[in-house]
């Protein structure tokens, strides 16, 4: 008896299954899905607000701001399934799996969907498109600059780096150190290595000021090492006299923008991310070709150029100061 | 039939029995749920989207079986998701020094079968609660994963072991499916018509009466923990043929779906109860309504509620059902 029902779910499903055939709907809106690596993430959340002011510009546009539950590259491809099938026009993605992603959009790319990566990007052979935030060059020459740009005598600046083997780190630093020679009177002294640690990046500074009593800014192109660098700083009694700067979470930098520690400090700007890929996914969706060379346009952020892997950066750190930390200290 | 016979065969008719059995109730969910999708989506009743959406559990399915007759036996293996990623990462490790595709197999299911054995010793051998042991061994098998990837992935699979998580058999009827109705078949004949499944519901019912009747009550749960850890091992294959690449991630959180599965199937978390056809329906029941709601782009948070209301509101309503026919 048992047996039997099973029997029957098999063919009542095989039944309706032969039933269908493709639905045609129509639709006058393209639909861009943004698929994010967890809901309930404050960058993320702020990216989805890009996408719909990307989307409010462009018109009959809409957004599917959707992603799973937890980081996890399965619950990616769960939704990733549910776009396919109710073929979206574009999934924009940041993956949590740069590889594991890749069948499920050869998939939705099979069907006919546009898929670009941005952020946390995707495999070549998965997307037509990867959007970095910044570049290496960009990071490099916007860390030397935050510290100039309150040094108009020059001086001595330092780097508070992650660990010595970090690679995102040693390859900014060293695009940085290339860019040097472009302001005048900028020295740079000292590179040390805090191992993201908060009480090892602390000792450093620490040391830094003990080492290079001129010191004028310490860089921390680390979110680690920049607050803590603001903590030592602050302990140590020289706000004023130097100035803590680099990559931080806004979140986390609010305050040491407010006791004056920091000026300025910089990270990609989620809202301008989440507005190109919008941008970008919208362009190739309508025909732009996708392809080492090519130019493609996203609206208020101008436009990018694909490189050999079809891979562009958006644009220069946004860099935050007193007159827009308040705004983005509750976002991520 | 050459006596004759006080004792009725049945004390209800076959169809009666039937009708008003758990796997009626599951199934006429199910079909709500599929009607349901179905005005809710216009995406919903499209082949190749159904068979996509079998993708969401299929590979769950197949260790729900095993773990079906493990929690009737009156046993629980929560190590289950952790086997999958010791599985994935062994395979993931042998494709690094150039192992074939059936060489990945057969790794695949030796270490999900070594680590059900593990499990099976460590309960059976020494007499440990399961449901401690396996929370031991959670820890354990994933732990090894994550020293040996750290936050590295192992790729670069052969293409043709792309087959067994991408591949159809016919049309849309992709690899998985017939594995997953195959392996459904397999556990229904043995639960239900041999003589080893009916040891599996004496153990679950009554341990001790068990033994007094000669049953060998450690060995059937040392082969029904090999089982489960030998479906871990089908699944991992599956699961890392689809995702193309190994991550200690793989499969988090999934050894509470499969029980969810199970239980929603029918089967008494106290053991001795169940039915295979039960944890087919409940495959579906839960594959058709993540599917469904994911259609309608339902926050994955929204479906584990839904999940967990549903799993609470059919185990409850036969128990309200019988409450009011009383009163």
């Amino acid at each position: 008896m048992k047996r039997r029902t099973f029997t029957s779910v098999v063919v009542g499903l095989s039944l309706a299954a032969s039933m269908m055939g493709t639905t045609a709907i129509a639709q006058d809106n393209m639909r861009i899905a943004l698929v994010v690596k967890a809901l309930g993430i404050g960058f993320f959340e702020a990216a989805a607000e890009g996408a719909e002011e990307a989307a409010g510009e462009l018109g009959n546009v809409e957004i599917i701001y959707t992603g799973p539950t937890d980081t996890t590259a399965e619950g990616q491809i769960e939704v990733i399934n549910s776009l396919i099938a109710q073929g979206v026009d574009a999934i924009a993605i940041s993956a949590n799996d740069p590889d594991a992603v890749v069948p499920a959009l050869k998939k939705a790319m099979d069907r006919g969907i546009t898929v670009i990566s941005w952020d946390s990007g995707v495999a070549e052979g998965g997307r037509q498109m990867h959007l970095n935030p910044s570049s290496t060059d960009l990071i490099g020459n916007t860390i030397i600059k935050l510290a100039a740009d309150h040094m108009p005598d020059g001086g001595d600046v330092a780097i508070l780096s992650a660990s010595a083997t970090a690679t995102n780190q040693n390859a900014w630093i060293e695009a940085a150190e290339g860019f040097l020679p472009n302001y005048e009177g900028v020295n740079l002294v000292a590179t040390v290595y805090g191992d993201d640690l908060s009480d090892k990046s602390y000792r450093e500074a620490q040391g830094l000021m003990a080492s290079h009593p001129n010191l004028k800014a310490i860089i921390a192109p680390t979110t680690v090492g920049i607050l803590a660098s603001c903590q030592a700083v602050t302990d140590a009694g020289k706000i004023g006299e130097i100035n803590v700067t680099g990559l931080g979470l806004p979140s986390e930098m609010a305050g040491c923008v407010d006791s004056g520690a920091t000026k300025s400090f910089a990270i990609w700007n989620p809202i301008d991310l989440g507005y190109s890929a919008t941008m970008l996914a919208h362009a190739i969706a309508s025909g732009a070709e996708a392809a080492p060379g090519a130019e493609i346009p996203m609206g208020r952020m101008g436009s990018v150029t694909l490189d050999d892997t079809n891979s562009a950066a958006m644009s220069d750190p946004f860099t935050y100061d007193s007159s827009n930390i308040d705004q983005f200290k509750s976002i991520f | 039939m050459t006596t004759s016979r006080n004792i009725p065969d049945r004390l209800r008719s076959p169809l009666e029995q039937s009708l008003k059995s758990w796997e009626s109730l599951l199934f006429l969910v199910a079909i709500g749920i599929f009607i349901a999708n179905s005005f809710a989506s216009p995406y919903f009743l499209n082949a190749w989207n159904l068979s996509d959406a079998t993708f969401n559990f299929t590979e769950k399915a197949m260790i729900a079986f095993a773990m079906a007759l493990l929690i009737i036996s009156g046993e629980i293996d929560l190590s289950v998701a952790a086997i999958i990623a010791l599985a994935s990462t062994a395979m993931g490790a042998a494709v690094q020094v150039g192992v074939g595709t059936p060489g990945l197999v057969m790794i695949g299911l030796s270490v999900g079968l070594l680590c059900g054995a593990v499990n099976g010793y460590l309960v059976t051998g020494l007499g440990l609660p399961s449901i401690v042991v396996t929370i031991g061994t959670m820890s354990l098998y994933r732990g090894i994963s994550f020293i040996v990837l750290g936050d590295q992935a192992f790729r670069g699979y052969p293409p043709d072991f792309a087959f067994f998580g991408q591949g159809y058999v016919w049309w849309v009827v992709s690899f998985e499916i017939v594995l997953f109705a195959l392996i459904a078949v397999i556990y229904a004949i043995i639960l239900h018509m041999t003589n080893f499944g009916r040891a599996v519901y004496a153990t679950g019912n009554n341990v001790t009466g068990a033994l007094f009747s000669g049953i060998r009550v450690g060995r059937v749960k040392f082969i029904l923990f090999l089982l489960t850890g030998l479906m871990s091992g089908v699944a991992a294959i599956c699961l890392t043929s689809r995702l193309g690449s190994t991550r200690p991630s793989i499969a988090l959180g999934w050894e509470l779906e499969i029980v969810t599965m199970v239980v929603l199937g029918g089967v008494s978390i106290l053991g001795g109860l169940g039915s295979i056809p039960g944890v087919v329906i409940a495959a579906f029941v839960m594959g058709l309504v993540t599917f469904g709601l994911g259609l309608l782009n339902v926050p994955g948070i929204v479906m584990s509620i839904v999940i967990g209301a549903l799993l609470i509101a059919v185990i409850a309503l036969p128990r309200l059902w019988s409450m009011w026919r009383t009163h």
